[in-house]
């Protein structure tokens, strides 16, 4: 006789913490039959609210890292998912709807893209930055920092490797996120949660939301405290909608393209969330 | 008077002191001080203003010879320059001082005083001028002569060397000491510090030395010797000038200031009362609070000052060249 | 003791020759505008220096299908070196004419002759030579082996340094490949319409540059005509969100340049003069109609006093008046809108409580006039510390620890600009990294240069203008096929 298998709660991830949603609600996921998987949290928009603020307070520390630190937290985030394969192909398989092969490479990109970011935390600087020769006795350079908090509406095709590829584009340069996962294909977004809290990463600086998308990106392309928005899992109905409500603040948007997202990103993926700040300073005795 | 203002300001007499003072100083950002005395050096003066400019720089100069060829009749013809820099214009204001060394010091006084130029000052560089390298006990010594032979002020140089090593104590002893051999009460001969900006290069420096020179009791502060280039630049000169304004500010006294070395054309003389009147304003606009120290610069005011009279272009051979 | 007054200096105003009336510039002509033409007048007399043609909806359809053809036929077509050597010409012959147009961009600005010749036209110069070398090297420019022009560019600039906003927006557009439709702004269009004589003793092709004169309905033509690519937009943040939302929905771009609340933080270890001298720079340069100027001056609590005695003493050197006087500091505001704007938000200053003072001087009786003006005791409640003024008004506000100026520093939705002044090197770097604006001069303010980005964090826009991250926002990305 086989054991009685033990669920897991799908929740949360705020702050480090896995909350079910203040709301209370939860919403049932389905397989590509029809067939039940689970209920996750339904996050409502206090909880976007909530890990808005997760995500503000997180990014003075993750900014100020250095790059080289970060490079390494970024690169034991793709050490752990190894150590997770069997559920991450257990869930892409389930959630997409495709098979154990096919998910098994999604997994294989999606750990390589954790490795590929990972190595441009220090790169960055140096591709994108510069000393501008201006014309007088001044010092003047330019560097790229991260635009602050940014939000990620996540493709809802690729549920874990369109996600990861957001997720490091951003994390990279320093932004903290706030990520609403996949609406119909939720539970990756929430495992790599459970591999993000078991990382190095800071609380807050990763915090993922599962639920509605109609119902939650209008609050996050709003929220006066959201820096940029990428609008890649939004139905081209809305994106108009939202990314009006993105200039209330003239949020950077990001809005949503056709994508490969198995190709590898270009720099446009990580200077989308990347501001340029010039420095000038007198030379003299 | 030099006691009062300096302790005042540090704490006793000690040298330590004044080293903690001189580099507590603000310091100055070379390329926002060039860049002011630069803006400043735009200032377009015109007709009335030009005219007033001209003469008051007239009347500021100290008409100097500092040549080993000097002669007396060399001397005898600058001070007849001085009492009457334009003999066709009796209007010209006479210069405010002839500056020469300790040894023509007498020809200069016997000769003014013979030609109607009593109210002409003669002042003699001192102290192992140019290069102050001489044992206090010699700098004592040229001062006296000097004074003896009738100067009236003393333009003195600092040690550089001393300043530059961080030996701030012993500029300061040398100064206090220069200034008590030119005297007391009324008969007072006037002491003007050389800093010799040239040989400090850096405007912080020229703050220290600027400072230094004021506590220990300078009557103006001088930029050069004249033999040492750059020498009077416009930044140098508004460096000093904060100074003596930052000065005024903590003591309630005035001290002047002499660029002297470069300043050549009118446009340089002109380019000077700006930095005065738009930096500690136009009560140092007087031959008692602003000198410079020049030779050719004269025939070029001439020049100009015969320009705005006539209305066209004058030459050469309508100014005296000596 | 004497009295240095210096006689009026005013620099000749015989180098222009104004017309009584000006059209538009399309495909490389004055044409006659069909909206309801308007007066522009010199903000420091309020004397009507021209009557300047309308734009209207047909108008820029017009200019914008020049700009279509120029692009389609010659522009992008031209090999990129060919296209460099146009600027170059246009550089050259703005600085040939530069005394006019700084003579006419006083006349019609308001601001000083000095400003406008020592600064705005040799910039503005320098812009276009700049450019000119980047025409055949946009493969290095780190936007893909073959980068691509948007096509048709619309772009708006304000009135407060009305030529050099040209060369930051024309400049690039040009040398990136591709044609413009610019609209300068209402009150100064006047060096905009010689700049259009500039590009046709250049020789440059017909259409490449267009020049449409108006007002505001102008501007939202431009920005809603549907064969536009790219909008560049500088002013005001209010305009650039309705610019930004304008566009949902369509496939243009958008950059903008917006307004401004900029730090100028003092730590109490500053170069002072130099110091005194930048916080002046930073808001009295051109009567603070500056999106970057330094308007809210931080100070370390322990100097405020000293700060505050030395910036006055020298506040009372500043030379109010005459724009044309080579001797002036500070000129005319550019209009009465924007002078009314002004007094208003000044206002709420003296009635939420902060301390005015205001520079001794005599303000001429006609034009638009502000005196350079101080608020102390101002704090981050104060409206005068949180909106942009745009005018000769600083608010002087204290911290204690650096923390607390980062904090107060930032604590405004606007991120273009802040100034640090400190001797320390390495509380420089500190202070820099933490600050949340796209410029930060350290020792220095208000200065610029086409090699060095320009462009803001948060509400004060989108992008950059200046140097090889200012291409981007005329480039797309692209690889040799």
């Amino acid at each position: 006789m086989s054991r009685l298998s033990v669920r897991k709660t799908y929740k949360l991830f705020i702050g480090g913490a896995f909350p079910r949603s203040e709301s209370g609600r939860s919403y049932k996921v389905m397989d590509k039959s029809g067939n039940f998987i689970a209920n996750p949290a339904m996050a409502s928009r206090k909880d976007a609210r909530d890990a808005v603020v997760a995500a503000r307070s997180a990014l003075s520390g993750w900014s100020g890292t250095t790059a080289y630190n970060r490079g390494q937290i970024l690169y034991r985030v793709a050490e752990l998912m190894e150590s997770r394969r069997d559920e991450f192909i257990e869930e892409v398989s389930l959630c997409e709807g495709i098979g154990k092969g096919k998910s098994a490479k999604v997994l294989d990109a999606a750990i390589d893209r954790w490795v590929w970011y990972a190595g441009w935390s220090d790169k960055l600087g140096s591709i994108l930055g510069a000393t501008n020769p201006v014309a007088g006795p001044f010092y003047n350079f330019s560097i790229p920092e991260p635009v602050g908090v940014v939000a990620l509406i996540a493709p809802q095709d690729s549920s874990l490797l369109g996600l990861i590829d957001l997720l490091g584009a951003a994390l990279t340069s320093g932004n903290t996120v706030v990520a609403l996962a996949s609406e119909k294909a939720p539970l990756p977004a929430i495992t790599l949660s459970e591999v993000l809290a078991t990382s190095d990463v800071p609380a807050g600086v990763v915090n993922i939301l599962t639920g509605n998308t109609k119902e939650v990106a209008p609050w996050l392309a709003s929220h006066m405290d959201v820096d940029a928005i990428n609008l890649a899992g939004v139905e081209m109905d809305d994106v108009r909608q939202l990314a009006s409500e993105a200039t209330d603040n003239l949020k950077r948007v990001i809005p949503p393209k056709s994508q490969d997202w198995s190709r590898t990103p270009t720099l446009t993926a990580m200077t989308s969330t990347l501001e340029v700040k010039t420095v000038w300073h007198p030379i003299g005795v | 008077m030099s006691g009062t203002a300096y302790s005042a300001l540090i704490d006793g007499t000690d040298h330590s002191g004044l080293s903690r003072f001189l580099s507590a100083l603000p310091t100055v950002d070379q390329v926002g001080a060039e860049g002011r005395a630069a803006m400043l050096g735009t200032r377009s003066i015109k007709t009335t203003s030009k005219a007033y400019a001209i003469d008051t720089a007239i009347s500021m100069i100290d008409l100097t010879t500092l040549e080993g060829s000097d002669t007396p009749g060399k001397v005898r013809a600058l001070c007849a320059k001085a009492v009457r820099p334009d003999p066709t214009d009796a209007s010209t204001p006479r210069v405010a001082a002839i500056c020469v060394y300790n040894d023509m010091v007498g020809v200069a006084r016997e000769h003014l005083d013979s030609i109607g130029g009593q109210d002409i000052r003669v002042a003699a560089v001192a102290t192992a001028f140019p290069s102050g390298r001489a044992s206090i006990a010699v700098k004592l010594q040229d001062t006296r002569d000097a004074i003896n032979a009738g100067a009236t002020e003393i333009d003195m140089v600092i040690d550089r060397g001393a300043f530059l090593s961080g030996n701030y104590g012993k500029v300061f002893d040398e100064i206090t000491q220069i200034r008590q051999a030119c005297g007391s009460g009324e008969t007072r001969a006037h002491l003007k510090v050389i800093l010799e900006t040239g040989e400090l290069v850096t405007y912080d420096n020229v703050r220290r030395a600027s400072w230094l020179a004021m506590l220990a009791g300078a009557d103006f502060i001088k930029t050069s010797t004249g033999k040492i280039s750059p020498a009077a630049t416009a930044p140098v000169v508004l460096v000093m000038l904060e100074a003596v304004r930052d000065f005024q500010a903590r003591t309630g006294k005035q001290i002047g200031v002499k660029p002297a070395g470069g300043i050549r054309s009118t446009k340089d003389a002109i380019k000077q009362l700006v930095l005065v009147n738009e930096t500690v304003g136009s009560d140092w606009l007087t031959p008692k609070l602003f000198r410079i120290g020049a030779s050719s610069l004269l025939n070029d005011l001439l020049l100009q000052r015969q320009k705005l009279s006539s209305g066209h272009y004058s030459g050469p051979n309508y100014v005296t060249l000596d | 003791m004497s009295l240095f007054k210096y006689a009026p200096a005013p620099e000749s105003r015989a180098v222009v020759d104004i017309a009584s009336s000006y059209g538009l510039f399309i495909d490389g002509e004055f044409v006659d505008g069909t909206g309801t033409a308007f007066k522009t007048i010199n903000p420091a007399t309020e004397e009507v220096l021209s009557e300047i043609a309308e734009a209207s909806t047909a108008d820029i359809d017009l200019a914008v299908k020049a700009a279509r053809k120029a692009y389609v036929k010659v522009w992008s077509k031209m090999a990129p070196a060919e296209r460099g050597k146009y600027l170059y010409r246009i550089a050259r012959i703005m600085q040939e004419r530069a005394r006019e147009f700084a003579v006419l961009e006083t006349l019609n600005n308001g601001k000083p002759i000095r400003e406008s010749r020592d600064v705005d036209v040799p910039l503005a110069a320098a812009h276009f030579f700049y450019h000119a070398g980047w025409a055949d090297k946009l493969a290095h420019a780190g936007l893909g082996s073959a980068p691509k022009p948007h096509g048709v560019v619309g772009q708006i600039i304000p009135w407060n340094f009305p030529l050099l906003m040209l060369a930051w927006k024309v400049a690039p557009a040009l040398a990136t490949g591709n044609t413009v439709v610019l609209k300068p702004a209402e009150t100064t269009p006047l060096t905009a319409l010689l700049f259009a004589d500039v590009c046709q003793q250049a020789g440059l092709p017909p259409g490449v540059v267009n020049i449409v004169t108006g007002a505001g309905s102008t501007g939202a033509a431009l920005v809603s005509h549907p064969d536009i690519n790219k909008i560049a937009f500088t002013g005001s943040t209010k305009v650039g969100k309705a610019i930004a939302r304008e566009i949902l929905g369509t496939s243009k771009s958008v950059t903008l340049e917006l307004g401004g609340k900029g730090a100028n933080i003092v730590y109490d270890d500053a170069p002072i003069d130099e110091t005194i001298e930048g916080i002046v720079n930073g808001i009295f340069f051109n009567q603070g109609h500056v999106c970057c100027a330094g308007s809210r001056l931080l100070v370390q609590e322990n100097v405020h006093d000293e700060v505050l005695d030395r910036l006055q003493r020298r506040m009372g050197q500043l030379r109010v008046g005459d724009p044309m006087d080579k001797n002036t500091d500070v000129g005319a505001i550019n209009s009465a809108a924007q002078l009314a704007r002004i007094t208003e938000l000044a206002t709420t200053g003296d009635s939420e409580g902060a301390n005015r003072w205001s520079a001794p001087c005599d303000l001429p009786a006609k034009g638009f006039w502000y005196a350079p003006t101080i608020f102390t005791g101002v704090t981050q409640a104060h409206r005068i510390a949180r909106e942009e003024i745009f005018g000769p008004v600083l608010s002087v506000l204290t911290f204690r620890t650096p923390a607390e100026a980062i904090e107060k520093a930032n604590n405004t939705p606007y991120g273009l600009s802040a100034g640090i002044w400190t001797d320390k090197g390495s509380r420089i770097l500190w202070t820099a990294a933490r600050l949340r604006a796209g410029v930060v001069w350290a020792n220095t303010f208000n200065r610029f240069d086409p090699t060095s980005p320009f462009g803001g964090y948060k509400e004060s826009g989108w992008g950059r203008e200046g140097g090889r991250h200012g291409l981007a926002a005329y480039l797309k990305e692209g690889e040799q096929s």
